[in-house]
């Protein structure tokens, strides 16, 4: 595994330039350009919105202004969370002949969807930190828990992506699969909700590693308090493990890619 | 570092024939039949088939070494496992050293990046650095000579193009073991020659060289010591030119071996009036004799002969039915023998030599045979072009002032 990880540190250069290529690609030729990468995010936000406008009239509290904010700071890395893994997903199928023609470390693939996933993550979170500034957001010293938090988040998404992205390229079903479960994930992540509103009962779902990390990150920003520890703790090493089984899954199935592709 | 730059030891490669279970719904009752039936299990083993078995051999470093063999024979899977692509299924393979192949060039290039991001992409592919790349950058497009395209997206490149350019990035690599496949078989006259003088310069330089391919005379050319293999089994490593002759005696025999097609060509043979016969003079005779075996019957054959030139372009062809002899048509068992006579009317060079049966009607070709050895054509009178058309110089003076324009030529009336 230390021979791979070197190698994988050589070929650094190319995880970059194959990012590079995946954010030139999506945006040349398109008119719009940088403003797709927070086209997606503003829709979500926008959704949370109305669920939350909803809420607030079913359950008769008015919606305040830190409700928005909270939707907005977790729709944004959830945004992230779904195209990096749907990219990181199809990575090695799409390049296929790269695959089954040269040789280098493959992990590349998935690890670039991510990094370029991230770029659009910094175009939108710029666009939003703008905003919020505008807004005169009450800032307070839990934010040093956000670049923690987001470190977790993609540590985990990349884990995800190099898991799905082997095994899709055995089963195509994953693929289906990976997009059902990226759809409807939304309702059972707290993404226009939190898990405060279940009750008790919400606690189940911050089993969903990705639920702390949304929940702290609104925690910090929109409440300026500091987020719920155990569990952070809990994404944590979920992320770390899905990052060191994802990664030594692929790199078991590695040389079996290029006859299986 | 040994001075051994490739060995493989005893290599197997296995592939399964047929769909692997691509979907879960395959794969469940597959499982299960593999457990409660052992039935299943045989018959999935039966599906795998050996691509290369006990494969051994050791290539020196600065070694220029050659891998032939007809198709199917196991080459494309020697070239996935000597790439590093795949792993040999049992044995051990060695390389120690930085590997670059020349196959698939421009396997990376991305059709809407501009030439100049596709060099970066395409060199990082290849594992080149950044900065190893930035430096070189000129050179490499010096010599696509694609300098004014570089900042054109790649997708309005033409083919010939693409091809350069993804040579000239590969070709930067400064890599200890060169792969070579089948890539001189593309491109045009200019770029095979910088293809071949740039392996000139790698052997040079020392590094080695492998080659994988079925063009004999460039393998013949560069390559001291060939391996023949057939079948994925090693046949013969040794000198090229007896791994060359057991190469010919093997297709031969594949050939007349292959029974789906109805009739096939068993020999061809170039003579002058003395006998076999490669190098001829300018308009010298010569005469081609042709067989071919009937496995089924067969009617309406008739015989083409093709005189391609040194890039394999078609010059010359004709036919017996052409040329008036017919069509025709064979019981199962039966040969045709078959003479051309021909007068070698091409200029200075080199030619290759095709035949191939063919039926006019239903346009179908039975088989085709391309002689292996070249043509060599030579002429005390210096000239150029494919053909002869036998010149002579019968005035060559200098007259005095006063000439009139109309007697240019005394033999010839004025025109107007």
């Amino acid at each position: 595994m230390k021979d791979s990880l070197i190698e994988l540190y050589q070929y650094r250069e190319l995880l970059y330039m194959l990012a590079y290529r995946d954010i030139k690609v999506r945006y040349k030729q398109s008119i719009m350009g940088f403003l797709w990468a927070i086209l997606m995010p503003i829709l979500i936000i926008m959704a949370g919105i109305v669920v939350r406008y909803a809420y607030a009239l079913a359950s008769g509290k008015p919606l305040e202004s830190a409700d928005i904010i909270e939707v907005a700071v977790k729709s944004v890395p959830w945004a992230f969370v779904v195209s990096s893994v749907r990219f990181g997903c199809n990575s090695l199928v799409n390049n296929s002949n790269l695959v089954t023609k040269i040789y280098f470390p493959k992990e590349v693939f998935p690890l670039a969807a991510a990094l370029a996933s991230l770029f659009d993550f910094a175009v939108a979170s710029s666009a939003l930190l703008i905003v919020l500034v505008a807004i005169r957001v009450h800032w307070s010293v839990q934010l040093l828990w956000v670049p923690a938090l987001l470190l977790i988040m993609v540590v985990l998404a990349s884990g995800f992506g190099m898991m799905v992205s082997a095994a899709s390229l055995f089963f195509r079903d994953v693929k289906y699969l990976v997009e059902v479960l990226l759809t409807f994930g939304i309702f059972f992540t707290p993404v226009f909700y939190s898990v405060s509103m279940l009750g008790n009962k919400g606690r189940w779902l911050l089993l969903n590693p990705v639920a702390p990390i949304l929940e702290g990150l609104s925690a910090c920003i929109a409440h300026q308090q500091s987020p719920n520890l155990p569990w952070i703790g809990y994404s944590l090493s979920f992320a770390i493990a899905v990052f060191i089984g994802g990664y030594l899954f692929f790199k078991h199935l590695e040389p079996a890619f290029a006859e299986s592709i | 570092m040994s001075d051994v730059a490739v060995r493989m030891e005893n290599v197997y490669k296995k592939f399964r024939k047929g769909e692997i279970y691509n979907t879960l719904r395959d794969l469940i009752p597959a499982l299960t039949g593999k457990m409660f039936q052992q039935q299943e299990l045989s018959a999935s083993d039966k599906r795998e088939f050996w691509a290369l078995q006990d494969i051994s051999f050791e290539v020196k470093r600065g070694e220029a070494f050659a891998i032939i063999g007809p198709n199917g024979a196991g080459k494309s899977t020697m070239l996935k496992l000597l790439s590093r692509v795949m792993k040999p299924t049992r044995g051990s393979f060695y390389l120690p050293g930085k590997c670059s192949a020349l196959i698939e060039l421009g396997a990376g290039f991305h059709q809407d990046l501009t030439g100049r991001e596709n060099i970066y992409l395409y060199g990082t592919i290849l594992g080149m650095t950044k900065r190893e790349i930035a430096t070189k950058f000129d050179d490499i497009v010096d010599f696509s000579g694609l300098a004014e395209f570089i900042d054109t997206p790649i997708k309005r490149y033409s083919s010939g193009m693409y091809t350069r350019l993804g040579f000239a990035v590969a070709s930067h690599v400064n890599p200890d073991v060169l792969l070579v496949d089948e890539v001189l078989s593309v491109g045009d006259a200019l770029f095979q020659r910088q293809c071949i003088e740039y392996m000139q310069t790698i052997i040079q330089n020392g590094a080695t060289v492998l080659f994988v391919s079925h063009n004999l005379r460039t393998v013949a050319e560069f390559c001291p010591r060939t391996l023949l293999i057939d079948h994925g089994r090693e046949v013969t490593t040794g000198p090229t030119a007896k791994a060359i002759n057991e190469y010919k005696s093997r297709l031969q025999e594949h050939r007349l071996a292959d029974q789906s097609r109805p009739v096939v060509i068993t020999g061809v043979e170039v003579r002058d009036d003395n006998g076999p016969c490669h190098r001829f003079q300018t308009g010298q005779k010569a005469w081609i004799d042709i067989e071919a075996l009937a496995h089924q019957a067969c009617s309406k054959i008739a015989v083409v002969i093709a005189v391609l030139d040194e890039n394999h372009d078609e010059l010359f062809a004709t036919s017996t039915e052409r040329l008036r002899h017919g069509s025709v048509s064979l019981k199962s068992g039966e040969v045709l023998r078959c003479t051309f006579e021909i007068d070698l009317g091409l200029g200075p060079g080199i030619y290759y030599l095709s035949v191939f049966l063919f039926r006019y009607d239903s346009d179908h070709r039975f088989d085709n045979w391309q002689v292996t050895e070249s043509i060599l054509v030579w002429s005390a009178d210096d000239t150029t072009g494919p053909v002869n058309l036998f010149p002579k110089v019968v005035r060559h003076e200098v007259c005095g002032s006063g000439v009139t324009q109309n007697r240019l030529n005394p033999l010839v009336r004025s025109r107007s």
